[in-house]
């Protein structure tokens, strides 16, 4: 297999965008056009979830690839999920490593935000199985709920230490311009004053309001190319090093344990395998808090702490900006946001930016190896990247 | 004879009890004062709400214009049984709540504009004007509309309001909801919040000054930057509207 780079990144605001579909896909395009020194791309892979359902827009690799102006390049729509970003970030992989192609254009792009909440809510919630999940009215924060209770009295995680994740990433979040969630939030405010039921209600419990991302619109893109491009285009040298992908049963309550994230340890140990490293290697890491359990979890099942200790990492402070192992420098999708389909490429503009050394506040000092989980479903299709500074 | 003309157009205030202050801890740990202001506040509130004449984003455009409106025919002394609430942090305004009594027995909401956004600023001020239309002044109910999604989403869905399409509301003639004492009763536990009495430091840093608020809401990105950029493949309308947001233009 050939070498694959990042040569060039971009991402909108994840907030509430009212642009057609098609363009929040092709801004940050532009803007790592931009940033690669690039005119034009062999193929673009555009990742998005829902633009049919909610943005009455099917098709949509042949509206973006038109509205950058890079026809006849070959595109085409990668769908899976909320893991969809790191899907085609890996099927771009796959194209370049392959010697298909020099360079691929992959962007994510979802306006989730065109329909309301509940509708929001409802469509994540078709990812679930139809028969045995969906017509008993579950949901991703009910299923999230079920999780968390059952891994709280597996292993001693309490509510403080869900809001602790909130509060650590919503001050990574005051740090990146592009996040969704600007606010500064305490442990006093969301847990202990007497307000605190208001301001922090329970939104299935044991999950609070704090404890769930918001619904978000956004873009990201990434552009990857082979070593032969990337040297021609003096950017530092940031490959694309370890893929990994594994899925587990559809309906949760099919697996033998139901606290085992299965897909997260399949899909991480492939990453780590084809990298070359172990969990130790990594310098900073961006894991899909799409509820505060899933960070706590997910960073024991990737394997940078031990089971049952992810929660206590978090106490001693590891994994906060400045820690030994800096988690969701971005804001995660609790605070930076979740635009499904754009989700896993925002997660690797963030660690590229790290890895570039360009993260400005939030710079992890010396940043070499950076990670990535992109979640998709309630953890049965997981998508893991690693990335490595070269020079 | 002389006639006084302005003893005919201004109207005379029936008597209602204060609001007594209270505070309440937001999720950010501030502590947030909500009071009663006089006519005298007025002006103080007057130069913070224009700003917002010019968001064109959830409805902040038109509840400026009208709240400006509302404030300045009390200040005035054109409107009857009007009353006007602030929301003050270290003595930052962040959110007007306004209404006024239709008869002894029903209120009428006027607005609720938070200028910080996020942290259920507008929703705690929100409550205590029901509050205070509901328990202090001894009302039966509130009748409320929303210009804003957000609205509807805080006040119809959360309070779960009862319709009264029958009544059209003083706010642009549309039809009114209603809060009951009995729907406030069930919302007490979950939606209302705030300690009495205020503690002596908070009440007097909120009463020197109505300071102006340091994270007002915005006008949105521009939105023809959309359109700019198809026609500049160099990206810089997107820098440019970044530079706008960071003050830097």
């Amino acid at each position: 297999m050939r070498e694959v780079y990042a040569v060039g990144i971009g991402i909108t605001s994840f907030t509430r965008l009212e642009y057609p579909i098609s363009e929040i896909a092709a801004y940050p395009a532009m803007m790592a056009l931009k940033d690669a020194g690039l005119s034009k791309v062999d193929h673009v892979y555009v990742a998005n979830m829902g633009s049919a359902r909610l943005n009455h827009q099917s098709g949509l690799a042949s509206a973006v690839v038109d509205t950058l102006s890079l026809t006849p390049a070959g595109a085409e729509v990668i769908e899976n999920g909320p893991a969809s970003g790191a899907s085609a970030i890996k099927t771009g992989f796959m194209a370049v490593a392959s010697g298909l192609h020099d360079v691929v254009l992959v962007t994510g792009a979802e306006r989730l935000r065109e329909v309301n909440n509940l509708d929001a809510t409802d469509f994540v919630a078709t990812l679930t199985h139809p028969l045995a999940e969906y017509i008993y009215g579950v949901t991703l924060p009910s299923l999230a709920a079920m999780f968390t209770r059952l891994y709280m009295q597996k292993y001693g995680v309490t509510e403080r230490h869900l809001a602790m994740v909130a509060v650590k990433n919503h001050d990574n979040a005051l740090l990146n311009f592009y996040a969704h969630l600007h606010e500064k939030i305490t442990l006093e405010g969301i847990l202990d004053s007497p307000e605190a039921m208001t301001n922090n209600p329970f939104v299935a419990e044991p999950l609070r309001f704090f404890d769930c991302c918001p619904v978000s619109d956004g873009g990201a893109c990434v552009i990857l190319a082979s070593a032969e491009v990337a040297k021609k285009l003096k950017k530092p040298m940031v490959r694309l090093v370890g893929v990994g992908q594994a899925t587990d049963s559809h309906c949760v309550h099919e697996r033998a344990e139901p606290t085992d994230l299965l897909a997260v340890r399949g899909a991480a140990a492939q990453a780590f395998k084809m990298a070359g490293i172990t969990p130790k290697d990594v310098d900073v890491a961006e894991l899909h808090d799409a509820f505060t359990i899933l960070e706590i979890v997910e960073s024991e099942e990737v394997g940078f702490f031990k089971r049952g200790q992810g929660h206590l990492a978090l106490e001693r402070g590891e994994t906060k900006l400045g820690g030994k192992l800096p988690i969701n420098t971005s804001g995660g999708l609790k605070a930076k946001g979740h635009p499904v389909g754009a989700t896993g490429v925002g997660q690797a503009h963030e660690i590229i930016l790290q890895l570039r050394g360009a993260a400005e506040k939030r710079q992890v000092k010396d940043a070499k190896i950076g990670f990535t989980c992109n979640f998709g479903g309630f953890g049965n299709n997981v998508v893991c990247l690693v990335f490595k500074r070269e020079d | 004879m002389a006639i006084d003309v302005e003893k005919i157009l201004r109207p005379v205030d029936n008597p209602i009890p204060p609001f007594p202050p209270k505070y309440m801890m937001l999720a950010g740990g501030e502590e947030m004062i909500i009071r009663q202001v006089t006519r005298e506040d007025i002006p103080d509130i007057l130069c913070h709400v224009e700003p917002l004449l010019h968001v064109e984003r959830d409805y902040y455009d038109v509840v400026a214009a009208r709240l400006i409106s509302e404030l300045l025919a009390y200040y005035r002394y054109r409107v009857q049984d009007e009353y006007v609430l602030v929301a003050q942090i270290n003595g930052e305004l962040v959110a007007v709540v306004n209404g006024r009594l239709l008869n002894k027995d029903i209120g009428m909401s006027y607005h609720t504009v938070a200028l910080r956004r996020g942290l259920r600023v507008g929703a705690h001020a929100f409550a205590a004007k029901m509050e205070y239309h509901l328990d202090i002044i001894g009302q039966k109910e509130v009748l409320i509309v929303a210009e804003s999604p957000i609205g509807f989403r805080r006040w119809m869905i959360e309070y779960g309001l009862e319709k009264r399409f029958n009544m059209a509301h003083e706010l642009g003639g549309v039809p009114s909801w209603a809060l009951t004492k009995e729907l406030f009763n069930k919302a007490r536990e979950t939606l209302v919040v705030g300690r009495r009495p205020v503690p002596k430091h908070l009440l007097e840093k909120a009463q020197a000054a109505i300071l102006p608020p340091t994270d007002p809401p915005k006008a949105p990105a521009d939105l023809l930057a959309a359109t700019r950029s198809m026609y500049d493949s160099t990206g810089t309308a997107l820098m440019a509207q970044r530079w706008k947001q960071e003050g830097r233009l």
